[in-house]
């Protein structure tokens, strides 16, 4: 079964919650127990009507405070496909689980309220969106029951929204507006009777038909070797499987292929799946494969079609969006992960942090602190066989690992 | 027609993160408990290093309180694949009187489990517990990473989690930490029960619909077994056509009234079921955070 995985964006308040749970309700994918337990919180807090948020916000103090701290993965599904919800917080505290959540993202739903129209954090959740190439946007109008369910309204919060596409870098992204109440049920899985001027599709009818095949970047096939598969039984002794995720684009026997960082040369011999053997693979595929020559190659090593080689150079520059408490400067040490290949890395410039609200500021720095978002030189001790994030998403983008306390630091895509 | 690998999203995923376990970690180990779910991760795994044999051992933590038909699957299983088996028994631990027994109408060894778990970890040296959790299951689960890194204590510190963008893992840790590494976050229970019948996978026959002696408490069906499970004496015995959902401790299982005798019929169920699987789970209805709390002793 298809799968479309989309995150959530939007101010605290804005209603996400209240909308994903509405979303499950009105799919009847709450089951009834799950259904009376929220039932049995909303009366017990004093509500009088259903608080679908308590479906979503799973941890003790985010049930206190009423906010959603960390990415919840809420499941849902239509007769037509699978649906996985990261549900991101709204505080600006947070903004690293937002790039979490929009990183493994197709689609992207960004909540604003009617009410108050495009405000800061609409602009960050867009251009964070926008950094990261989500294909898919929708930008649900909410609240539109507390403005009386006004068309001027929405259509003056959807002229203010394009002044932004007009100025975000990544120009192909399908954009769409719903004018939403996620508290009274309108238009999200049913056509709202309080909205007559409005012919658009609800919004399930919209993520019902995003295309989950459709990229828009070009991909060159990227394999890198996760593990090679080594049988110690009767009849494999001379088996050499290379196991990994294929991405970027397919890969098929017979091919003729370069590994990376030896540069030699080989072809593909055979692409197993399992006890299966096939011709083709297609990228999100974790096969197996093996060569025609018996060449070394080890964990990190990159299999790439002959001709299409990615920059494998050792300076690299590349927007950061920093999710540390520990800022980002110079003299820190950190491990570059791209993919499943590590390296030694030494920041040796930054170049300026970014404004995140389309204004095209750039701001000298020395530091980059816990969401901010910068341009940065880093110099690496390794070669890093990499696409530019714009060409090729599953191959241009990275880690940054605090060697001190192991943590994942930040996130880079590379220029 | 060209023959190209058949995409599954969840499959290839589940495979990665598997993969992954195997080349960042020194002693990983499989957690089965013999349910649907580790049953799976076992095939996940089967498949990801084909044709090597499957590169973890398994880890029992063994309430005591099983069905037998589990126990025996599981033996059979293990013999099948050639693989390495550890059972830890949370008996030892209230023999030794580490832990105490609970007494009473809702006694169970379920958290019990923690300082058993918590043992073997450290007895073994494992730095990674592959687990069946999903986030589906749980709100709290619903919050869980793939890699979840656990202090020498095994705990979670839930609001201060590592990102995990794209599909990037990150298992370095300390000596002394572990990481709880769970294939199939992203699956629903009719995920696994598509799985399950396409794959073709066998599991104990308590998952399917079959004649049992039981009592009706709090709306639920629980298994007549006095030895394990405390029963009143108004709380009288009648016997039931059920199946299980979900396969734990006897002692917190609640059974279901079925008719589904084969894995078709199963898929059917669940496809048209309105009580989610844990609603059957009487550790979860003890209070609203109580998979939280268990979580953050170490539970996985």
């Amino acid at each position: 079964m298809e799968v479309l995985k989309i995150a959530t964006a939007g101010s605290v308040d804005d209603g996400k919650s209240t909308l994903i749970g509405r979303l499950l309700y009105d799919t009847k994918s709450l089951t009834a127990d799950k259904l009376e337990s929220i039932r049995e919180s909303s009366r017990r807090k004093g509500y009088d009507y259903l608080d679908f948020s308590l479906a979503t916000d799973g941890l003790v103090a985010e049930r206190e405070q009423g906010i959603t701290i960390d990415v919840a993965h809420i499941y849902f599904s239509t007769p037509n496909r699978s649906y996985i919800i990261a549900d991101t917080p709204g505080h600006i505290e947070y903004t690293r689980n937002m790039v979490t959540g929009a990183s493994t993202s197709q689609a992207s739903i960004i909540l604003v309220d009617a009410r108050n129209g495009v405000i800061e954090q609409t602009k960050r959740h867009f251009f964070i969106n926008n950094l990261l190439r989500v294909k898919d946007i929708i930008v649900a109008v909410n609240k539109m029951d507390l403005v009386d369910y006004d068309q001027q309204r929405f259509e003056g919060i959807r002229e203010e929204f394009k002044a932004l596409i007009d100025k975000g870098s990544y120009k192909n992204q399908n954009i769409t507006f719903v004018p939403i109440s996620a508290l009274k049920g309108d238009n999200l899985v049913n056509p709202s009777e309080n909205m007559e001027w409005y012919n658009g599709e609800t919004l399930l009818e919209h993520l019902e038909k995003i295309n989950i095949e459709d990229v828009f970047d070009d991909g060159k096939a990227r394999f890198q070797v996760q593990t090679v598969i080594r049988p110690k039984k009767e009849g494999y002794h001379d088996y050499r499987g290379y196991a990994g995720k294929l991405k970027g684009n397919s890969l098929a026997v017979g091919d003729q292929v370069r590994i990376l960082p030896s540069n030699t040369l080989s072809r593909i011999s055979s692409i197993q799946f399992f006890d299966q053997e096939y011709e083709v693979a297609e990228r999100g595929s974790s096969i197996t494969i093996t060569l025609e020559d018996d060449v070394n190659v080890s964990r990190g090593d990159m299999i790439v079609k002959a001709d299409e080689l990615p920059d494998s150079d050792k300076l690299l520059t590349a927007t950061v969006c920093w999710m540390d408490q520990q800022p980002l400067s110079l003299s820190g040490k950190y491990e570059l992960q791209h993919g499943v290949h590590s390296v030694s890395s030494k920041i040796k410039k930054i170049t300026h942090k970014i404004a995140t609200d389309f204004s095209g500021r750039e701001e000298q720095t020395e530091f980059l602190n816990m969401n901010d978002i910068g341009l940065v030189e880093i110099a690496v001790n390794k070669a890093v066989h990499r696409d530019s994030f714009s060409n090729n998403k599953e191959n241009g983008a990275f880690i940054l690992i605090d060697s001190q306390t192991n943590t994942t630091a930040g996130v880079g895509f590379f220029e | 027609m060209i023959k190209t690998v058949k995409k599954n999203p969840l499959e290839n995923e589940a495979i990665y993160i598997l993969r992954e376990v195997a080349a960042q970690f020194e002693k990983p180990v499989i957690l089965f408990s013999g349910g649907k779910d580790s049953i799976t991760l076992v095939r996940l795994a089967q498949k990801a290093f084909y044709p090597a044999k499957i590169p973890f051992p398994l880890l029992h933590v063994d309430t005591g309180h099983n069905f037998p038909e589990t126990i025996q699957f599981r033996d059979e299983l293990v013999e099948e694949l050639g693989l390495e088996l550890f059972v830890h028994k949370v008996q030892d631990n209230i023999d030794s009187g580490r832990v105490k027994e609970e007494s009473g109408k809702y006694a169970s060894r379920n958290m019990l489990q923690i300082e058993t778990l918590l043992d073997a970890i450290e007895a073994h040296g494992f730095d990674a517990c592959i687990g069946g959790a999903r986030r589906d299951e749980e709100k709290a689960r619903a919050k869980e990473r793939i890699f979840s890194v656990r202090d020498d204590f095994g705990q979670w510190d839930e609001k201060n989690q590592r990102p995990e963008v794209f599909d990037m893992l990150n298992g370095r840790i300390e000596f002394g930490q572990n990481v709880r590494v769970f294939p199939i976050s992203n699956w629903t229970e009719l995920d696994v029960w598509n799985y399950i019948q396409q794959e073709n996978i066998k599991i104990p026959s308590i998952y399917f619909a079959h004649k049992r002696s039981v009592f009706e408490r709090d709306g639920l069906i629980w298994p007549a077994h006095d030895e394990f499970v405390y029963r009143e004496s108004d709380e009288l015995v009648v016997e039931k056509i059920v199946r299980f959902r979900t396969v734990g401790d006897m002692s917190c299982t609640a059974a279901v009234e079925s008719l589904a005798f084969d894995i078709d019929g199963v898929v059917g169920e669940i496809r048209d079921s309105s009580i989610s699987e844990r609603g059957a789970r009487i550790d979860d209805k003890r209070a609203e955070a109580a998979m939280e709390k268990r979580k953050q002793q170490g539970y996985f």
